[in-house]
């Protein structure tokens, strides 16, 4: 198999090293780009909801008396860790490297993901506290459907890894898990993309 | 909601004031006594059909059967069967509900006698079975059917995501049945706009019945898109290029495109609506910067495609009826295909023509207008193909054929009122008349209905082996067509004349004559639905003289019936190799078909699973929850739900093996059948001759 | 060439494509750290006036988000064709949905003085 027909689906894949898998591989990961498409057509909708509330405060609070721009920060951060060390993973598992390598590099992803959730939780509590609840204008009702839907999103990807560890600990590195594990590798890494807009598009411009 | 309330209310707010005939037992006036026992007539025929579905299980011991080759079953075909059982049982129920209108308009000078809010309720469950039950199952379930077999596959790309996407939308059928029997469903038609449909509008439970049964149709149909999409980029059957697949094939993959991208403006907008309902959110509410124009705007980015996930895959069906019965290949294939997927795209583009009066600029109103007409193009090139291919073949009449002629003539003119109302100075002018509800339902009726009809006379010996009755089949398909066009083109005129669409009543006499022809048309498409129950009765009745064992009654063209009817359950005993495309009348010409391949391989398929079943049940659960506030079942079921999708994550083993020697002795045994069998002429092929083994020397002759 | 020799060769060549492979993550990783303290940076100390900082808010999320699909997602032009056209054709429909909202929802709010 010469290098490119590696290329048969986009993005991540497992190469000429998992003949079995690699083919199963084709179909699901391609059906699992056309679920991540049909997700970013419900982000971007979101988007443009919030964009068009954004000034819909009802006299409430607005952005620059709720988002606080460090913890945004950290959060991104946390995030862009959280994809480089699941890369990591991909690669520990593409080249055949030790169980313990990759299970290594999930638990740091996992990790890194439930600091995010965590401070993300933080910043949603601070911000009820200083009077930015989603009953109080369509603004809030916006910004909480946009950010709290990826932190849902963000939650389920660390449920899933934890299942898929327990399948690692379970069956071993078997077919389905590799194919669990690819699966969730671009879930994760979409996820870090839609961040991208969401601290670009709420907080930045935001505060801005 | 703290656990106190819990215990002192463990059924939420479901009380005896929630069965339909206890306002009528408190209140007994003769509006009451009537609106109480037409709903609750209407209640008791739902539980008493449950009832004498169970028994009649039970009395034949069925349930196994049921769950074992039914309801676990990941078969492609199985799976589109009970999608279309599901669509018939609620075309039957939306049906009644749309004779009840035209009842009720036609006595409704001054009153009629139905009470206004049972009118909405009849109007919003019509639109809604319609669309999402009926239209959508019908097509959804055609589809699963046919593409695998037109593209040489064993099954779909994820068979199980297929089982769970027929159970959600079959919990979300459910659930709109439920509601007849407990509760009411939602009064604010089948788009539910707020701020109406806010609580504070619109406080019980029919709003909430409306959000969660689409939003299980909605999450079902999504994965159905996704499934189907990826099974035609992925299994096709070697040589099957994309532009040698089967026009229905083409259209199978338009609309899973469609609903991929069309779903989430859906989920998003009932999901927002619900979190104002259910969490006091403000999006679409009045005042505290909630502005119901998102809602509007959301629901028809998704409503607008939405159309066209309904509509072409009819035309898909239309192409192969017209080729079929004409004896000729499809005329402009290339045009064909083209065009469908421009319609495709350009189907994004127009969904602000639902509601240029909403008062945005005039200029976003001339670009959306001029997007909505150009649709016309596309489709006008289609119009012409079919009549092209009709042009010198060999046109044989059945029933199919009679659906798709009727379809040509009034699908036409359904077309150009379209044309009219996207032109948004005439749409100002009768906007939110009847005009609208009969340029719709004349796009809807012909178009899709008739469609998802053609297919199922058409497909129907392919599933049971045997033929459905014609004369039966004629006569009902002469009903639909005359009947539609008594019940709505006086709409046209009444929309003219000013009769607003969804009025329960109105004061001027002028109106009844055109009411009563409405009317009577109804009847006759009651007539016509009758009509199709009495001809699968005779045509069950009489299966022995209709067997088409062979599996190809009709001269077909595509792969699917190169195998025997019904097909072996992993459809081709080896996959095909396509180089042509006509694939299956390429093979009959060069004598291909029917051969024996040198060797036989084992066969692996997909195990049966409990998965869309408990996802089912639970999407069932948790929505009755939530509309009822019976908080405990809706988190005792989301949690089944996600155990059922762990559990599934640790499963393995989930493949069985077909011995090649199996697959031998099956089609060695049907290929004996196909050489004892007589090949009929297309003048036989309505005649008990037929076997479903066609004569090629006719063959060549017309071709 | 012996059997051991070709595992020899396949294995550099893996090891090879590894370490191209470990660069491309790298990379990401830098670049994306360099777009966000930037972009950050910029809103932190408001250094740009006001509807320029919005533009560069977006260029550089633009940027980035080409990044994360070259280096992590390692979506490149050299993929089978149809998949990516899913890439490009969701790109176009997520353009015209969002566009169009926006366009619709602003002329209306400009129309009806919503807020």
């Amino acid at each position: 198999m010469s290098g490119h027909e590696n290329f048969e689906y986009p993005g991540l894949n497992l190469g000429s090293a998992h003949p079995d898998t690699h083919d199963a591989a084709k179909t699901t990961v391609f059906g699992f780009w056309v679920f991540l498409m049909s997700d970013a057509i419900l982000f971007g909708l979101v988007f443009s909801t919030y964009v068009a509330s954004v000034h819909a405060t009802a006299g409430g609070p607005g952005p620059r008396d709720l988002y606080d721009i460090r913890s945004a920060f950290v959060e991104t951060l946390l995030l862009l860790a959280s994809s480089f060390t699941f890369g990591m993973a991909s690669l520990a598992m593409k080249y055949k490297h030790s169980t313990a390598r990759l299970v290594g590099w999930l638990l740091a992803t996992l990790l890194l993901g439930a600091c995010f959730l965590g401070l993300e939780t933080h910043d949603f509590l601070s911000m009820i506290a200083k009077g930015g609840t989603p009953e109080r204008s369509g603004f809030l009702s916006a910004f909480f459907d946009l950010v709290p839907l990826h932190g849902l999103h963000v939650t389920g990807g660390c449920i899933w890894l934890v299942c898929l560890l327990g399948q690692l600990a379970r069956y071993g590195l078997d077919s389905r898990t590799k194919l669990g594990i690819l699966r969730l590798a671009l879930f994760w890494h979409f996820l870090d993309i839609v961040w991208i807009a969401i601290f670009s598009v709420v907080y930045l411009a935001g505060l801005a | 909601m703290s656990a106190w309330a819990i215990v002192q209310h463990p059924l939420g707010r479901l009380s005896m004031h929630s069965l339909p005939f206890y306002d009528m037992l408190q209140n007994p006036t003769t509006k009451h006594l009537v609106n109480g026992s037409i709903a609750g007539f209407a209640a008791s025929l739902v539980v008493l059909g449950a009832i004498v579905v169970v028994g009649l299980i039970t009395r034949y011991r069925g349930w196994r059967t049921l769950w074992c080759d039914w309801l676990t079953s990941t078969d492609h075909k199985k799976i589109g069967i009970m999608y279309v059982v599901i669509a018939f049982v609620m075309l039957a129920r939306a049906l009644i509900e749309a004779m009840l209108m035209r009842a009720q308009q036609a006595w409704g000078l001054g009153g009629g006698f139905l009470s206004p809010d049972h009118f909405a309720q009849l109007f919003s469950t019509h639109g809604t079975i319609m669309i999402f039950f009926m239209a959508m199952p019908f097509l959804t379930g055609l589809i699963n059917f046919v593409m695998p077999l037109q593209i040489g596959a064993r099954d779909v790309s994820v068979p199980v995501l297929n089982s769970v996407s027929l159970m959600l939308t079959a919990a979300g059928a459910m659930l709109v049945m439920v509601s007849l029997v407990l509760g009411e469903f939602s009064t604010g038609g089948w788009f539910g706009y707020p701020p109406y449909t806010e609580i504070a509008y619109n406080p019980g439970v029919g709003p909430d019945y409306w959000i969660w049964s689409l939003s299980l149709a909605g999450l079902g149909s999504t994965l159905t898109g996704i499934n189907f999409a990826v099974t035609i980029y992925k299994e096709r059957a070697p040589g099957m290029k994309l532009m040698r697949m089967p026009l229905f094939t083409w259209a199978a993959l338009c609309i899973s495109i469609l609903m991929i991208f069309a779903m989430p403006p859906l989920t998003l907008a009932t999901a927002q609506l619900a979190l104002d309902r259910y969490l006091g959110f403000h999006y679409f509410t009045n005042g505290f910067g909630g502005n119901m124009m998102h809602f509007v705007n959301l629901f028809w980015l998704f409503g607008h495609p939405e159309v066209y996930i309904l509509i072409i895959p009819a035309f898909g069906v239309y192409s192969e009826v017209f080729s079929t019965y004409s004896g000729k290949a499809l005329y402009g294939y290339r045009s064909m295909v083209l065009a469908i997927m421009s319609i495709a795209i350009l189907s994004f583009t127009v969904w602000l023509h639902h509601f240029f009066t909403m008062g945005q600029d005039a200029d976003i109103n001339a670009v959306f207008g001029i997007a909505s007409m150009l649709i016309g193009i596309p489709t006008g090139v289609k119009i012409y193909n079919w009549m092209w291919t009709m042009f010198r073949g060999r046109v044989r009449i059945t029933t199919p054929m009679v659906y798709a002629l009727g379809f040509i003539v009034l699908f036409v003119l359904g077309g150009m009122s379209g044309i009219l109302l996207a032109n948004p100075s005439i749409d100002y002018q009768v906007h939110n008349t009847v005009f609208l509800v009969a340029h719709f339902h004349n796009v809807a009726v012909p178009g899709v209905l008739f469609g998802m009809l053609a297919g199922y006379h058409f497909w129907f010996p392919k599933a049971f082996g045997f033929r459905l009755d014609e004369r039966w089949g004629i006569f009902s398909a002469l009903c639909w067509t005359l009947g539609f066009m008594l019940a709505f083109f006086p709409l046209y005129a009444l929309g003219i004349m000013g009769l607003p669409r969804r009025s329960a009543a109105y004061a001027q006499p002028a109106y009844v004559p055109l009411e009563m022809v409405a009317f009577a048309g109804a009847l006759l498409i009651g007539v016509a639905l009758a009509a199709l129950v009495v001809q699968l009765w005779v045509s069950v009745r009489h299966r022995g003289e209709n067997r088409v064992p062979a599996g190809d009654p009709w001269d077909g063209r595509s792969l699917e019936w190169s195998v025997s009817a019904p097909p072996p359950e992993y459809n081709f005993p080896c996959l095909p190799v396509v180089n042509d495309r006509d694939a299956f009348t390429a093979a009959k010409e060069y004598g291909t078909a029917y051969r024996e391949p040198g060797e036989y391989a084992d066969i692996v398929l997909p195990r049966n699973s409990a998965t869309g079943p408990l996802l089912g049940a639970s999407g069932f659960g948790i929505a009755f929850g939530l509309v009822w506030h019976i908080w405990w079942l809706a988190i005792l079921c989301a949690l089944l739900a996600a155990a059922a999708m762990v559990v599934r994550g640790f499963a393995r083993g989930l493949t069985r093996t077909i011995p090649a020697a199996e697959v031998r002795r099956q089609h060695q045994g049907w290929l004996a059948v196909v050489r004892a069998s007589v090949p009929v002429t297309r003048a036989d092929e309505r005649a008990p001759a037929n076997q479903g083994l066609a004569n090629p020397a006719v063959l060549r002759e017309t071709s | 060439m012996t059997e051991q020799a070709q595992a020899a060769s396949g294995s550099k060549e893996r090891a090879r494509e590894e370490r191209r492979e470990f660069r491309s993550y790298a990379w990401g990783l830098g670049l994306a750290l360099g777009l966000t303290l930037a972009v950050f940076a910029v809103v932190h100390w408001h250094a740009l006036a006001l509807p320029w900082v919005y533009y560069l808010i977006g260029v550089l999320a633009l940027v980035q988000i080409i990044v994360h699909f070259r280096c992590f997602l390692h979506i490149g032009f050299r993929q089978q064709r149809e998949d990516l056209h899913l890439i490009l054709f969701s790109a176009l429909l997520l353009v015209i949905m969002v566009a169009g909202t926006l366009w619709i929802m602003a002329s209306l709010a400009h129309r009806m003085v919503l807020p």
